[in-house]
């Protein structure tokens, strides 16, 4: 084992003893990005090899030198005998959806390539601040609208590390990629439907969708503004709350960043799980997916291996001393992903009307002598299908005559889902729940290139995770075991807003008790 | 199932959404669209509660929770030249664009 694949618990513990410095636990992570990513994604790719299929392509720009300056920083502030911060010496890697002062932040779009952030999104200085070395900037879907990262303007797309013919999952791709591979033991990502969790489910780590408006969402180049959340990537629960300690907080630069005093996620940790009321839900057992020849959708049950590993977990947690509560009604689970056709579409669209050829980013190099034709070549030329499809979505559904038919409608639906929710969860209703334990994903990671270009099929995907963003309630995806063909299976946590403190106890309590389980100690394909 | 965007219409939301595309584009994102408009059919056959409150987001807003509303006040940027720098043309610390349709009054 190299450090690069340690803990950043166990990094930050080495560090501040002594036993390595910041700079060695960098080499480290370089070493490893040298060996496993590959090249990086650019816009101008040519032919996909075959060497490029054996590689992960993360990342989008490497910022070595700057990581380097940071490393540096902190061994010095060591040996000055000052206090480096509670995450010094860790290496993580940044989604490129995030502003970040100098560097380019393309989110993985032409329309972007060229633009480089004149300030620090919010959720990275807080990184940077407490002592956490940028690696650099991870491939993502296009705008983060997408659940592969097959959309990335930027190719070779990522791919899986432990089956390198499939999908990472997505939007976060390259970020639960360069975690999963070791390259770093940290990464943020955003979550709109499920866009950390789905991609942590495929890559076998943890991802946090923290409670809307725990993290801070200025300098993150927005999508959905009412769904999209930061959130943590890391290879295991304690890192998780170890990153979310220094991300969260009220924010001047943004409103709608929760004023809550300041938390410890690490203080209850380890507290176990005995009397918590843990509820399982037939409506998350199921999915509903459009049939490709007539459209009609069939309600059918998970697969067999992935409920497995769900009823496997409750098992677990039971005998931790947890009370499972089954037969939990969600009975509007089913309308998540309806709903958020309609929403996120709105919202992104209604966010992409700045990118015009103007103020910032790519403008058409075509000589044109009207101000409306360059805004259409330039927003032609420079966005990619999916931005285009969704502002047109958008556009059509919030038109005022289809409005109430279409918008309105939706956010009737989000608030069904959100009361769902608060029924299971009260603490005078009739479950109580301190969590619900779902699957994250009605599938294990599919392969490259069988879903890509059918947008409905999909944002599918996220059915499982999409009603958490509706309801702004926060939501964890753990490791739980593989499949038959030796792809990871991730289980999700669900609780009522700003319970992370008790997903995260629940999942380190699961983690503890099967850390010996064999299936712990597989590696992925790309380390072997 | 029927299109719900014709060509008509299709090409009168292009135009709205400010888009130049090619022919073949514009064939992919009009079968989309139809696609994810019969995706969304489902909602209109969902019975809603009665006493649903339009709201556009999940968690609620609350005194304990949100930063009181900040005084509209304006504060000099450190480096606006950063921020000017950003656009594609500029001369002087002015942003450049093509001509802005316009209409001469007499």
């Amino acid at each position: 084992m190299q450090l690069c694949d340690l803990s950043a618990f166990e990094l930050t513990k080495k560090l501040r003893v002594g036993e390595v410095s910041a700079v060695e636990i960098l080499d480290s992570s370089l070493e490893r990005i040298q060996a496993v990513d590959g090249r990086p994604g650019t816009l101008e790719p040519g032919e996909i090899t075959t060497e490029d299929e054996k590689t992960v392509h993360a990342f989008i720009t490497l910022t070595e030198e700057r990581a380097r300056q940071q490393a540096e920083a902190v061994d010095q502030k060591l040996a000055a005998g000052e206090d480096p911060g509670p995450l010094a010496g860790v290496p993580f890697t940044v989604k490129d959806v995030y502003c970040v002062e100098g560097t380019p932040s393309t989110a993985a779009s032409k329309i972007l390539a060229n633009f480089t952030a004149p300030y620090t999104a919010t959720p990275v200085a807080r990184m940077e601040a407490a002592g956490a070395i940028m690696l650099g900037k991870v491939n993502l879907d296009e705008f983060a609208y997408g659940s592969s990262n097959e959309s990335s303007a930027f190719q070779p797309a990522t791919r899986n590390p432990w089956n390198l013919d499939r999908v990472p999952g997505g939007s976060s791709g390259g970020s639960v990629a360069s975690v999963a591979a070791g390259e770093a033991p940290l990464s943020i990502g955003t979550d709109t439907a499920g866009s950390i969790r789905q991609p942590a489910a495929f890559c076998g780590t943890v991802g946090l969708k923290p409670t809307y408006g725990r993290v801070s969402r200025y300098g993150l180049i927005a999508f959905g503004s009412s769904l999209d959340c930061p959130g943590p990537i890391a290879r295991n629960v304690t890192d998780a709350a170890m990153m979310l300690n220094v991300i969260s907080g009220a924010d001047k630069h943004d409103n709608t960043a929760a004023t809550l005093p300041p938390e410890d996620f690490l203080e209850k940790i380890e507290a176990g799980v005995k009397g918590m009321r843990i509820g399982l839900s037939p409506d998350y057992f199921q999915f509903s997916i459009p049939d490709p020849q007539t459209g009609e959708y069939h309600l059918q049950p998970l697969p067999e291996e992935i409920a497995d590993r769900v009823r496997q977990t409750a098992e677990v947690l039971a005998s931790l001393g947890a009370v499972i509560v089954e037969d939990v009604p969600m009975p509007n689970t089913r309308y998540g992903i309806p709903a958020y056709f309609v929403i996120s579409r709105v919202e992104a669209a209604s966010n992409l009307h700045r990118f015009d050829g103007v103020k910032y980013g790519y403008r058409t190099p075509e000589k044109l002598n009207d101000l409306n034709k360059m805004y259409r070549a330039s927003r032609g030329e420079g966005f990619g299908p999916q931005p285009k499809l969704r502002i047109l979505m958008g556009m059509y559904v919030s038109a005022a005559q289809y409005s109430e038919q279409y918008y309105q409608r939706a956010l009737k639906v989000r608030a069904m889902i959100r009361r769902d929710f608060e029924a299971a969860f009260d603490k005078q209703g009739k479950y109580k729940l301190d969590a619900l334990l779902t699957p994250t994903t009605p599938s294990t990671a599919f392969p490259i290139g069988d879903v890509y270009g059918d947008s409905v099929l999909m944002q599918y995907a996220d059915q499982l995770t999409v009603p958490a963003n509706h309801a702004g309630i926060p939501g964890v995806s753990i490791p739980a075991g593989f499949d038959a063909n030796g792809l990871p299976i991730g289980v999700q946590l669900l609780g009522p807003d700003y319970s992370e403190a008790n997903l995260l106890r629940i999942g380190h309590a699961y983690e503890t008790a099967t850390a010996d389980d064999a299936w712990r100690q597989v590696k992925p394909q790309v380390l072997h | 199932m029927t299109e719900k965007i014709n060509i008509k219409t299709f090409e009168h939301l292009v135009d709205l959404a400010a888009l130049a595309l090619s022919g073949e584009e514009a064939v992919y994102l009009r079968s989309e669209l139809n696609n994810l408009l019969d995706a969304v059919e489902e909602l209109a056959a969902i019975p809603l509660d009665k006493d649903l409150e339009l709201t556009a987001r999940g968690v609620p807003y609350t005194e304990a929770t949100s930063p009181a509303l900040r005084n509209d006040e304006w504060a000099p940027n450190d480096h606006p030249e950063k921020i000017v720098d950003q656009a594609p043309q500029t001369n002087s610390g002015f942003i450049v664009v093509p001509d802005i349709p316009h209409i001469n009054l007499d």
